[in-house]
């Protein structure tokens, strides 16, 4: 059981009366790739904010890396420190060229000189293939571009789980597949990796888990071939009937 | 009355040389009678009835508008003459209203500022001509600079000055690395030699009252202190206006809207009046300095709110993103949210500056005078009475010079800090 990175034990939450988190239940073991699936408003993206905490959770537990998530501030952005985020808007910082984009956080947070975070940066620029961008603003860049180098920020904090909350969906068809072929590369070294995604063939092809949920529940937990060949519940049928 | 006058028909580009120069005779008729009449007093269309004569420059100049308003002409020029402004008979009418209009006025304008104008002389007598007096500021000038400070230390006015110019322009030349230093100097150490400078007291300089201060250096002087010092009060308030606690929130929001509803000249007169009363027996604080910073509290206010609304147009992605990142609250916005939202409302910033600074003669309730007020002081001298228009000219247009340069200043950084979204 050590080797459980994130533990989310009976996890709710609630935005006014509403509840979006039903006692959720989640363990993740370190390397593991795991894709979250499911309508939306199902609580995917609140589910995988809860990780680190940008959204609080009111009841339950969340260890991650051996830390409970609490009010303690010091601990909140220690972990965050130490989980990577990529989201559907990209969210880079447009008055910071790209470089400096993923350079900010380590020199900042980190503390580490700023020529070394810059070294660094165009390392993580290299693995995602847009090292020539570097120099450019955001603005500039195209969408599949800006999520790739978003990918690389998150990546120069040398996080231990990277979460991806729709990585693809504010992407045009052709370019969706130049921001999935990085998070397949990411996938095969062997980061931890939760997805939150409608991209059925990256996860058929990279994860060992896939999670269904739906009305703030986790429906069906299955490996990736059994999800996919032998949906247990109605409501997963469903749902894959209509996408796939 | 149009249509008999308009025997040719609608104006088209069959007939295009007749009609432009059938349209620009009778425009330029119109002009040359308005010119005529407002710079030498001569109206060539005197034989007609009088209630006609009063018009025909509208009449001419409408009609020439109408023959030159031809569609698809060919021409460049006169296209886009007719898209802007003569593209129908309601715009070529203010068209010309407004051209009459500057032809009217700018010539007794010019008369009274520089043509029938005094220069030259030294007293009152001397101006005999029926424009401005400008003998008045001539003469006064040294007054409305310096205020009451004595002829004897002017000089240490003058360098301060200088040297706050000299390093300001070597802002530009430095290297980005002294940039740093140079702009940590101007802001934190500068003001304190500046005012050190022109108070005395010490190195052997004499102690030059606060009272005696005054003129354009004394609104200089207010204006820059208040603006550092407004500045960062003001962002600490949009913050804290802003925070999940509700302490700082609430103290903010109750600064805020306490100053901001409260006239300036209120403040003002609290701040030399009421404050001491509430100062402990034998302490003692400069009135001026009071003035500085009740000027300061009242503008950070509204810097505030101004700040504020560069916060609320950020992206909450981007808080996220910061946060995600490992970020603390200072971090994040210092590094990321800040300089976004500041960004954002340039605009609004310059204009609480030039507001600021043109809320400085208000200091003259409390008996402060700067500019505006050493012009009252000059105009009721009995040696200079009935100036008062040169002097509030003047006024108007060392104010207007000031304002003008902050607002293209901040024109230039708003191009400077644009990058695509």
């Amino acid at each position: 059981m050590s080797d459980q990175i994130i533990q989310m034990q009976q996890v709710s939450k609630w935005f006014g009366d509403f509840q979006v988190l039903k006692d959720v239940n989640l363990e993740v073991s370190s390397k593991q790739k795991i894709v979250v699936c499911g309508p939306s408003g199902s609580g995917k993206s609140t589910l995988i904010r809860c990780i680190n905490r940008l959204e609080e959770h009111q009841k339950g537990k969340i260890i991650v890396d051996g830390t409970e998530l609490t009010e303690n501030t010091k601990n909140i952005e220690k972990i965050r420190a130490e989980v990577g985020m990529v989201f559907q808007q990209f969210n880079l910082f447009p008055h910071l060229s790209v470089v400096d984009n993923c350079a900010l956080a380590p020199i900042w947070v980190k503390k580490m000189p700023k020529k070394k975070a810059e070294e660094l940066a165009m390392e993580q620029l290299e693995q995602v293939h847009i090292v020539d961008q570097a120099k450019k603003f955001p603005g500039q860049l195209s969408g599949g571009q800006q999520q790739r180098a978003a990918i690389a920020r998150a990546l120069c904090m040398k996080p231990k789980i990277m979460l991806f909350d729709e990585p693809t969906s504010a992407l045009d068809p052709e370019m969706i597949k130049e921001v999935l072929d990085v998070m397949v590369e990411l996938a095969k070294g062997g980061m931890t990796m939760i997805v939150v995604t409608h991209e059925m063939g990256f996860a058929k092809e990279v994860a060992d888990q896939m999670i269904f949920m739906d009305e703030g529940m986790i429906v069906e937990k299955a490996s990736t071939k059994e999800f996919f060949a032998n949906p247990k519940s109605d409501r997963t049928k469903l749902f894959l009937s209509q996408i796939l | 009355m149009i249509k008999n006058l308009n025997f040719l028909g609608k104006p088209n580009r069959d007939k295009l040389n007749l009609f432009i120069s059938i349209g620009s005779t009778l425009f330029l008729l119109g002009i040359v009678d308005v010119t005529l009449n407002s710079f030498f007093e001569i109206n060539i269309t005197s034989f007609l009835p009088k209630w006609i004569n009063y018009f025909t420059p509208i009449l001419f100049g409408f009609l020439g508008l109408y023959y030159l308003r031809i569609d698809f002409s060919g021409n460049i020029r006169l296209d886009s003459l007719n898209k802007n402004i003569n593209s129908n008979w309601f715009n070529s009418l203010l068209t010309l209203l407004i051209i009459f209009a500057l032809i009217q006025n700018i010539p007794p304008l010019l008369n009274w500022l520089f043509f029938d104008a005094n220069f030259v002389g030294e007293t009152k007598e001397e101006c005999t001509g029926s424009g401005a007096c400008w003998i008045f500021i001539k003469i006064w000038f040294p007054r409305l600079i310096y205020g009451l400070y004595p002829n004897a230390e002017i000089w240490r006015i003058n360098l301060s000055f200088i040297l706050l110019i000299a390093s300001v322009i070597s802002l530009f030349y430095l290297p980005q690395k002294l940039k740093k230093y140079m702009i940590i100097f101007l802001l934190f150490i500068f003001p304190f030699i500046m005012i050190n400078l022109i108070s005395g007291g010490n190195f052997g300089l004499k102690w030059v009252e606060t009272i005696a201060w005054g003129g354009l250096s004394l609104t200089f002087i207010i204006s820059i202190f208040a603006l550092i010092f407004c500045f960062p009060i003001g962002m600490f308030l949009a913050l804290g206006r802003r925070s999940s606690t509700p302490v700082t929130r609430y103290s903010s929001i109750g600064f805020i809207e306490f100053w901001r509803g409260v006239p300036l000249i209120t403040v003002l007169f609290m701040a030399s009046v009421m404050f001491p009363m509430f100062l402990p027996d034998g302490t003692y604080m400069d009135k001026l300095v009071r003035v500085i910073i009740a000027i300061t509290l009242f503008e950070a206010a509204y810097m505030a709110e101004v700040i504020r609304g560069g916060l609320q147009a950020l992206p909450k992605g981007q808080y996220d993103a910061g946060k995600s990142l490992g970020m603390g609250y200072w971090k994040l916005h210092l590094l990321v949210i800040l300089p976004q939202a500041l960004k954002l409302v340039i605009p609004g910033i310059a204009n609480t500056f030039l507001a600021l600074v043109k809320d400085t003669p208000l200091i003259l309730v409390v008996g402060l005078l700067e500019l505006v007020g050493m012009i009252d002081m000059a105009k009721t001298n009995p040696d200079w009475l009935g100036f008062a228009t040169e002097g509030y000219v003047f006024a108007g247009i060392i104010f207007w010079i000031i304002c003008f340069s902050m607002s293209r200043y901040s024109q230039s950084l708003e191009r400077k800090y644009k990058t695509d979204r």
